[in-house]
């Protein structure tokens, strides 16, 4: 009779912290609890927030970020030992995998527009980027208008393609284009002369050229074709883990720590070649920085 | 899972433009067709003289097709196909080289064709080669008992004898060729698999978009399997090879 | 033309590399024995199986055979988390998909290897009391597998180079390496000639082997 009574006390004490694990851990902090791993979604060329350096490891301004928000979990778990493994991403599967669970925390160069807000959560905004175009500075190319006819180099699955067809209908010009898998890809085809123009936020154009084999033959001109918002991703409808990146990155804004980590990558030389890529932070970036907020481009180009 | 599914997906249009999905998939599918068939083509020429070429007598015309069989045979389809599209225009002279790289028309799409037919040239000359070796010897030695010279015994005797017994496998060939078009993509060809990445990516559908891709593959196979067996009845010799049931 | 290049990246990569290549065989390996357990499965449920479980293997297998592998890839890396909620990395995946595509191709040659046993074999087994299970694993499969060994090695050499495939979903194989590496010291054009080399090598050196060993066994018989 007592054995019994003992067993049930102890069954229900069991019972209870069941259920008070449950209401204390969901989404994606649980998924990560339960299997002792994080996945980190990283990008190969991505310059210069995610990208390999000379011995293959990610590096990067938004790779920064993300340890911090790695710590965040860490602390928050109780797990200091959480294991890290990083999946390489491309523009075009990194929504899916994000979506399909194999990917937690994609630390690349997404833009956050209300289309993707569909499928999936946001950071709050790290980076704010100018669509634009890389050129050889020999081919005398100043604008978007002398591209007609032209091959015309974007990476797949980024906003640049829809910007482009957008153009292109506006404009009445006519690319062709060719598309790279990913972005060191889509360089490769302006530095082989397939393309005359690549199209693409102006941090990665900058990055390229500047690890590129001869820096000095690139210019990036023309006008801007959209300000984009960009910031880390993860599965959306996840309140838990949302709150927890939110409050680190906005932390991290406040407090001047992005400030340290934009001018360690955008203002110092970063590898693989210990480049300075020079390039101070815009008013729109400030503003973010100061108030914390995920707002699609949407928000960014409606004037 | 909560997964969305929404199968009128097909008919509505894709986020920057007024086309539909169903449109981006039929002219992917036009894409793998053209790859494939001109892949085709030159797979099968190329491998009947390849093949020829190895059952010829004298040592250059072996040791050419023996090469040319183990080249295209040993290094995966993907890495050749990065060799055609970013090695070969390097080693051209530069204004032929720019002309290739910016104005050839359809590069990406010669570039796959060109690929795919030299990879599979290999495969169908192994087979060419043992076709013509498993011909009774009387047939050639007749053709030229009769007067023919040996280019005239291969065109009007030798080769189509040959062809013949190796339909079955070049059937499974011409299957594969469907197949192996997919990673054309990887240059950026807007073939099926192309459009299936973009249309999932686009759309948000991805069990819909790679259904649809997939059936379409299957299709391509087995219609290309029919269409060798139509082939095969066609072009069957009375009173040779199990011609009669 | 050659002249512009700068095979100085060649030292500097070969770690790099070498844990591309180590990756590549490691998948192979995986596969080629998953595939060809799983195929003889296959195989002996087409042979032996009820009509149901005989249906239900040559619907997998001319499915598998009828689609490229690279959809296949894509459907186990993107579209089958999505159904079962687990995903897996993509060393992974690809070790699960070659191994499931493989297997239909194995037990093709695995049912012809099986059926190049003669009747009277398998007859004889029974007649010595065997049961249908230690009638195969004693009789029939050592004979299948030794007359099949070359046609097996062959598509072993083709899985190989299939292996080349995992780079769309950014599995870090032999090729993905050398891109990556010929990125970063900006020598593609250098990178993709050598890992080229390095597949015909080891590819032709293969099947020089399946050669010899077909000498060998066309004496036996």
């Amino acid at each position: 009779m007592k054995m019994s009574s003992m067993l049930g006390v102890a069954l229900a004490g069991w019972l209870v912290a069941q259920v008070a694990a449950a209401e204390e851990l969901s989404g994606t902090l649980k998924k990560v609890k339960d299997s002792g791993t994080l996945v980190m979604g990283i990008r190969e060329s991505s310059f210069p927030l995610s990208y390999l350096d000379q011995n293959q490891k990610p590096v990067g301004y938004h790779i920064d970020i993300c340890m911090k928000i790695l710590d965040a979990v860490k602390g928050k778990l109780g797990l200091p030992a959480l294991k890290v493994e990083t999946q390489p991403v491309t523009s075009q599967n990194r929504i899916p995998l994000v979506t399909n669970g194999t990917v937690d925390l994609e630390c690349g160069s997404t833009t956050n527009n209300t289309a993707r807000q569909n499928q999936v959560a946001f950071a709050p905004t790290t980076y704010v980027t100018a669509v634009r175009m890389a050129v050889k500075k020999a081919s005398g190319i100043t604008s978007l208008t002398q591209l007609d006819g032209k091959p015309v180099a974007t990476t797949t699955g980024t906003t640049s393609v829809q910007l482009m067809r957008a153009n292109e209908k506006g404009k009445n010009i006519n690319f062709k284009e060719v598309y790279g898998k990913d972005h060191a890809d889509s360089f490769l085809m302006l530095e082989t002369d397939r393309a005359v123009a690549f199209v693409m936020d102006d941090n990665l154009l900058l990055g390229l050229i500047a690890s590129s084999k001869a820096p000095g033959d690139y210019a990036i001109v023309g006008e801007t074709l959209s300000v984009e918002p960009i910031a880390i991703m993860f599965r959306k409808d996840d309140p838990q883990f949302k709150g927890l990146v939110h409050a680190t990155v906005a932390g991290m804004g406040k407090s001047g720590e992005l400030e340290k980590l934009y001018s360690k990558w955008f203002m110092s030389p970063i590898p693989p070649k210990g480049v300075n890529l020079a390039f101070p932070m815009g008013d729109a970036l400030k503003a973010a920085l100061q108030n914390p907020n995920d707002q699609p481009a949407e928000a960014y180009n409606s004037k | 899972m909560n997964y969305h599914w929404n199968w009128g997906i097909y008919f509505q249009t894709v986020q920057a433009g007024e086309e539909t999905y169903l449109d981006w998939l039929i002219s992917g599918l036009g894409w793998t067709l053209a790859v494939a068939l001109t892949a085709w083509l030159i797979a099968l020429a190329m491998g009947a003289v390849m093949g020829t070429l190895r059952t010829l007598p004298g040592r250059a015309p072996l040791a050419i097709g023996n090469a040319w069989v183990e080249v295209f045979r040993n290094v995966p389809l993907l890495v050749q196909l990065f060799l055609w599209f970013f090695v070969v225009p390097e080693l051209l002279p530069r204004d032929l080289a720019l002309w290739v790289k910016q104005d050839m028309p359809a590069k990406e799409f010669v570039t796959a064709a060109i690929c795919l037919g030299l990879f599979t040239s290999a495969r169908i000359a192994e087979q060419v080669r043992a076709g013509i070796q498993s011909l009774p010897r009387g047939q050639r030695m007749a053709a030229l008992a009769l007067g023919f010279t040996l280019p005239q015994a291969y065109r009007y005797v030798i080769l189509p004898m040959a062809f013949r017994i190796i339909i079955p496998p070049l059937t499974s060939e011409f299957m594969n060729i469907f197949k192996n078009s997919s990673v054309a993509f990887a240059i950026g060809v807007l073939e099926l698999t192309f459009q299936a990445r973009q249309m999932q990516e686009d759309s948000e559908q991805g069990i819909e978009t790679y259904l649809a891709v997939t059936v379409l593959y299957f299709l391509c196979a087995f219609l290309a399997n029919r269409g060798m067996a139509f082939i095969e009845r066609r072009t069957r010799v009375p009173g040779f090879i199990a011609a009669g049931k | 033309m050659l002249a512009g290049f700068d095979w100085s990246v060649i030292p500097a990569s070969l770690p790099f590399l070498g844990q591309g290549l180590l990756y590549s065989l490691q998948l192979t390996v995986v596969a080629m024995t998953g595939g060809v357990i799983f195929g003889t499965l296959l195989a002996l449920a087409r042979l032996s199986g009820g009509p149901v479980l005989a249906g239900a293997a040559a619907v997998y297998v001319n499915t598998m055979r009828s689609i490229p592998l690279l959809m296949v890839i894509l459907w186990f890396f993107l579209i089958i988390p999505l159904l079962t909620g687990k995903p897996m990395g993509a060393e992974r995946s690809a070790m699960i998909t070659f191994t499931a595509f493989e297997a239909a191709y194995y037990s093709e040659i695995m049912r012809a290897g099986i059926q190049s046993v003669s009747r009277g074999q398998v007859n004889a087994g029974y007649a010595l009391g065997m049961t249908y299970a230690q009638t195969m694993m004693h009789i029939v499969l050592p004979q299948a597998v030794r007359n099949m060994l070359p046609v097996l090695l062959t598509q072993t050499i083709v899985l190989f180079q299939d292996t080349s495939l995992v780079y769309a979903i950014g599995a870090k194989d032999l090729l993905k390496a050398a891109e990556i590496t010929g990125r970063n010291y900006n020598r593609p054009v250098e990178m993709y000639l050598f890992v080229a080399v390095i597949y015909f090598a080891i590819c032709f050196s293969l099947s020089l082997l399946v050669r010899r060993l077909n000498r060998k066994i066309a004496i036996v018989r």
